[in-house]
């Protein structure tokens, strides 16, 4: 694969040539360039029938400098040098500006010069190379499949392109291109009952993937033939399914649904910008702070975490970060001890963690965003001989399987947490039940990561993700995948939902 | 494709060039400038200019006909050069979309008077008061040794609408806030404020940081308090992130579907009844784009089709709408097409939204509230607010930065955070007491709704599901 045309024809060097000669005349200790494509399309159907289609594309430029140890960001959108220029000549006057209000010097990591590098994602097929007619048509059929059968009212479809073109300069000397592909496609089926008004829905779990269109037409990767099966009988069983009795329980939780208590309550809590307080008035900080570096007991002996930004098909993967650092993979948590953060050049040097380097974490959603700490593929690692998901389940007397995730809150420190999903089965005696309806797991992260008493075997081991992690202000969205076995907790406190809203 | 157009000139050719049986163009011109900050100094900030062009084309029926199609295509960053490939990619769009659901004529025209006014534009220098008066305010909290944390953001975006059936709008719309939170040196009492703005010239971060710097002083004494249900008072901020979230989840054609907190058995919906249920508070939730300090876009702008929204409605007028009136469910967001279908009102989504709820008109202010509050609890704000059942409409969420114990009208310390499981139908028929209605801004979706009034309200059993350690 190699990095679309219509981008590598912009004149980048060019352009970084008059951005960072500006910002090094002008004094700048630090400078760096970027220019970003991102394009993106939604294709929404409602009943089978087009509901919306929109496709985008946001292309800019921007200059960060460090002047007189202050940072300084200024972004515009015209692609010729007199612009690229006078980004660099704001970027200092707003850096002159908050110089008043900054009393701690920023320095960065040292990070090794790559030089020239091009680097693209893994993918077979651009989906922004398919006719719409041919997408469109696709989950038409499917929508279709699904409203044909018994006890469907209403079906949803959505798909979503993005391909993202990246181009990074700095006065180091680094001049770096990329681009990546992802795609992510769901289609939600609403049953009702006529009678009472009352009604259920039921998503399939797909998950978002940094793969291309070929991922929506097999079954190799996710078996959508089997899904959409199963998911009308799964959704009348819930419509009728007993309401679930609260209390305590066992609980195996399927990957589709533990990548997102993964993503809440490991990967938000173990950034350090967060720790450190960057995020305190708004995504908020951590219960896991610096000084238990090494000592927290995270959860369970069994529980292993791992960050990475170069795992293939991760919606986190690239090459090099925002700030000119080569991607890797490390350690977060190890047998259940906090051992590492995520950590973008300041926040490295500053805590001289890491050896004092990044270890690649700096991302900006667009030209027009300043790059911040943003998560790693995060993911809970399967035990290498581990059991099945069928062996999890005959481990317990009492509990429930749950599938597929859905609402999601957690606190800004990152303790008190409630997941609800798509579906839970009753376990009773090491057997599959029928559904129950209206569950919320809740619970504190350490109390739970502490009741994870297995994890599955890498054959349970999914890849689950999303497009829209927010952070930061002005807010930015980023992509980010989590690969975690099936696994078993003990003792986790179930609510019904619907006694909660006092009914 | 260098530089920028003039927005009026991008709409004029792109409807020039255009091949289809219809178009809407839409230009948004928006600049941008934030500060943020942490521990009493400066993070990061910047500012940003950008400007998109967005292309709707109908094909196969301008005039309505069921088997209009639509293409939406927006980039940025597009000049008069560039505009032409733009249109075309657009028309293919609708080409090979299918039928639309939404299919509708398009808005007749009329023009605005200032069409022909340049974008209005913000800069680093909407902060040459502020940043000195913020500098202060950390100068204040570093000698109590306290820190601070928040951002300030301004944005200026300019729209320009035009399409082949004569619409000529523009609409400038400021954007601003400022959230200050304060922590004690060893981060054990934190306490926030979120203060909305249109131009920063009303905005006194001293004494934003007085008032939490009072918040702190509540703290020192701590209450442990188990989950429960309490009497609460529900500052503004928080009862617009409930009420935001209601309307989003308003739609008509979603409670005619039979899949919303509105819907009712057998297709019918809840208009017409009443919500208030054995409250005596009839409160009136409504949305006015000529309401004063709310000003918003006074008509349809949408850039994709949804159950709430059509691209064909774009330019539509909008004027002021109740959603409740006096307690009763009095009309649901609706596209033209929806209304028709439901033989309902056209009653579109408007980007602002006003809860009146005290009789009269007038009512306590949140002091007052918490002064007549014999025991009870005040809440400084609400966060990650996630749906949980869209059939009662019950939200999850938990208390941020400050829930504080009132016994005998005053505040006598601070109690641990709570996870709370509520649905803002629900609290509707249960509010004891409201304040007055005064501007506000919404913590947890302020970044994407700025524009509200709303009362503090007194709720007497509200539900806190479990407890939360974090500080």
């Amino acid at each position: 694969m190699t990095v679309d045309e219509s981008f590598t024809s912009l004149p980048l060097g060019d352009l970084a040539e008059a951005a960072l000669s500006r910002a090094r005349a002008l004094g700048a200790e630090h400078a760096d360039f970027r220019v970003e494509t991102v394009r993106s399309q939604h294709i929404n159907l409602r009943d089978g029938h087009v509901d919306g289609v929109s496709d985008s594309s946001d292309r800019g430029l921007s200059v960060r400098v460090v002047y007189d140890g202050t940072w300084g960001f200024a972004a515009g959108v015209a692609l010729d040098a007199r612009t690229a220029a006078a980004l660099a000549e704001q970027a200092v006057e707003v850096a002159k500006v908050s110089k008043p209000v900054n009393s701690e010097p920023v320095v960065l990591a040292p990070e090794p010069v790559h030089g020239e590098h091009v680097w693209v994602s893994s993918y077979e097929i651009n989906p922004f190379d398919v006719p719409d007619t041919e997408k469109i048509g696709h989950f038409q059929r499917w929508s279709e499949r699904l409203l044909g059968a018994d006890g469907v009212a209403h079906v949803d479809a959505e798909f979503q392109a993005v391909q993202e073109g990246k181009y990074f300069a700095d006065l180091a000397g680094n001049r770096l291109t990329q681009q990546r592909i992802r795609t992510e496609g769901a289609l939600t089926a609403v049953a009702v009952d006529q009678e009472s008004g009352a009604f259920e829905t039921m998503r399939t779990v797909a998950p978002p993937v940094g793969r291309g269109w070929e991922f929506f037409t097999g079954n190799e990767v996710f078996d959508w033939d089997a899904e959409l099966d199963a998911l009308p009988g799964l959704l009348r069983d819930k419509l009728t399914a007993p309401s679930v009795q609260p209390g305590e329980y066992d609980v195996v939780i399927d990957p589709s649904n533990l990548w997102l208590t993964i993503h809440e309550s490991i990967g938000h809590a173990t950034e350090l910008d967060r720790a450190l307080g960057y995020e305190a008035a708004y995504a908020g900080t951590s219960f896991a702070t610096l000084d238990k570096l090494g000592t927290l007991k995270y959860g369970s002996p069994v529980m292993n975490i791992t960050g990475d930004r170069v795992s293939e098909h991760g919606l986190g993967t690239v090459g090099f970060d925002d700030e000119g650092v080569q991607t890797q993979q490390w350690d977060i948590v190890k047998n259940g001890i906090l051992v590492g953060y995520q950590l973008d050049r300041r926040i490295a040097q500053l805590k001289g963690l890491n050896g004092g380097r990044s270890n690649g974490c700096a991302f900006a959603d667009s030209a027009a965003h300043v790059p911040i700490q943003r998560m790693a593929n995060v993911s809970l690692q399967p035990a290498a001989d581990g059991p099945s998901t069928k062996e999890l389940i005959s481990r317990v007397r009492r509990g429930l399987y749950i599938i597929g995730d859905k609402s999601w809150s957690i606190d800004m420190q990152r303790y008190n947490f409630q997941f609800t999903g798509q579906r839970a089965f009753l376990i009773e005696d090491g057997e599959l039940k029928g559904q129950v309806k209206d569950f919320a797991y809740q619970a504190t992260t350490t109390d739970f990561w502490g009741a994870m008493e297995a994890v599955g075997g890498p054959q349970t081991y999914v890849v689950g993700g999303s497009f829209q992690c927010g952070k930061g202000q002005p807010g930015q969205v980023a992509p980010v995948s989590h690969g975690a076995p099936a696994a078993l907790f003990r003792g986790i406190r179930i609510l019904n939902t619907v006694q909660e809203a006092g009914q | 494709m260098s530089t920028s157009s003039k927005p009026q000139d991008l709409v004029e050719k792109a409807l020039e060039l255009s091949r289809a049986d219809g178009a809407v163009v839409l230009v948004d011109a928006a600049t941008d400038a934030n500060l943020r900050w942490a521990n009493n100094t400066l993070t990061t900030n910047g500012v940003s200019a950008g400007q998109q062009v967005t292309v709707i084309s109908v094909k196969n029926g301008a005039t309505g006909a069921a088997s209009a199609a639509v293409g939406v295509v927006g980039r940025s960053g597009v000049d008069v050069a560039g505009i032409e490939d733009l249109v075309r990619a657009s028309e293919k769009a609708a080409e090979e979309s299918g039928p639309a659901d939404d299919a509708n004529q398009l808005v007749p025209g009329r023009a605005s008077a200032d069409w022909d006014e340049p974008p209005a534009q913000t800069d680093i220098s909407v902060f040459s008061s502020f940043a000195p008066a913020l500098g202060e305010t950390f100068a204040a909290a570093r000698a109590e040794g306290s820190l601070l944390f928040g951002y300030a953001e301004h944005s200026m975006s300019t729209q320009y609408l035009g399409s082949t059936s004569g619409l000529r709008l523009r609409h400038a719309q400021p954007t601003g806030s400022v959230q200050l939170n304060a922590k004690s040196g060893d981060r054990s009492r934190s306490a926030w404020a979120g203060v909305p703005t249109a131009d920063f010239s009303d905005v006194d971060v001293v004494a934003v940081g007085q008032d939490l710097a009072r918040r702190l002083e509540w703290a020192k004494r701590k209450i442990d308090l188990p989950a429960g249900r309490y009497e609460t008072v529900l500052p503004p901020t928080s009862v617009a992130d409930l009420m935001i979230y209601a309307y989003w989840s308003a739609a008509l054609r979603d409670a005619v579907d039979g899949r919303s907190v509105f819907s009712k058995s057998g297709g019918a919906t809840k208009l017409g009844e009443s919500l208030a249920g054995s409250s005596a508070i009839k409160a009136t939730l409504r949305s006015d784009p000529t309401a004063t300090g709310l000003e918003c876009t006074p008509y349809v702008e949408a850039y994709s089709s949804n159950a709430y929204q059509s691209v064909f409605d774009n330019g539509l007028a909008l004027g002021p709408t109740e959603w409740i009136k006096d307690g009763e469910l009095a009309a649901l967001l609706t596209t033209r097409r929806t209304a028709a279908a439901a033989q309902a009102p056209v009653t579109p989504f408007v980007d602002n939204l006003i809860l009146d709820a005290a009789p009269g008109g007038t009512g306590p202010s949140l002091t007052e509230l918490t002064g007549s509050t014999r025991d009870g609890l005040l809440l400084t704000s609400l966060w990650y607010i996630r749906e949980v059942d869209p059939q009662t409409l019950l939200l999850t969420g938990l208390t941020r930065d400050g829930v504080y114990k009132v016994e005998g009208g005053e505040v006598v310390g601070e109690v641990n955070n709570f996870r709370f499981n509520e649905s803002p139908v629900s609290l509707l028929s249960r509010i004891a007491e409201a304040g007055r209605t005064e501007r506000t801004f919404s913590r947890e979706w302020g970044d994407y709704f700025n524009r509200t009034a709303m009362p503090a309200l007194r709720i007497p059993d509200f539900n806190m599901s479990s407890v939360s350690p974090a500080s």
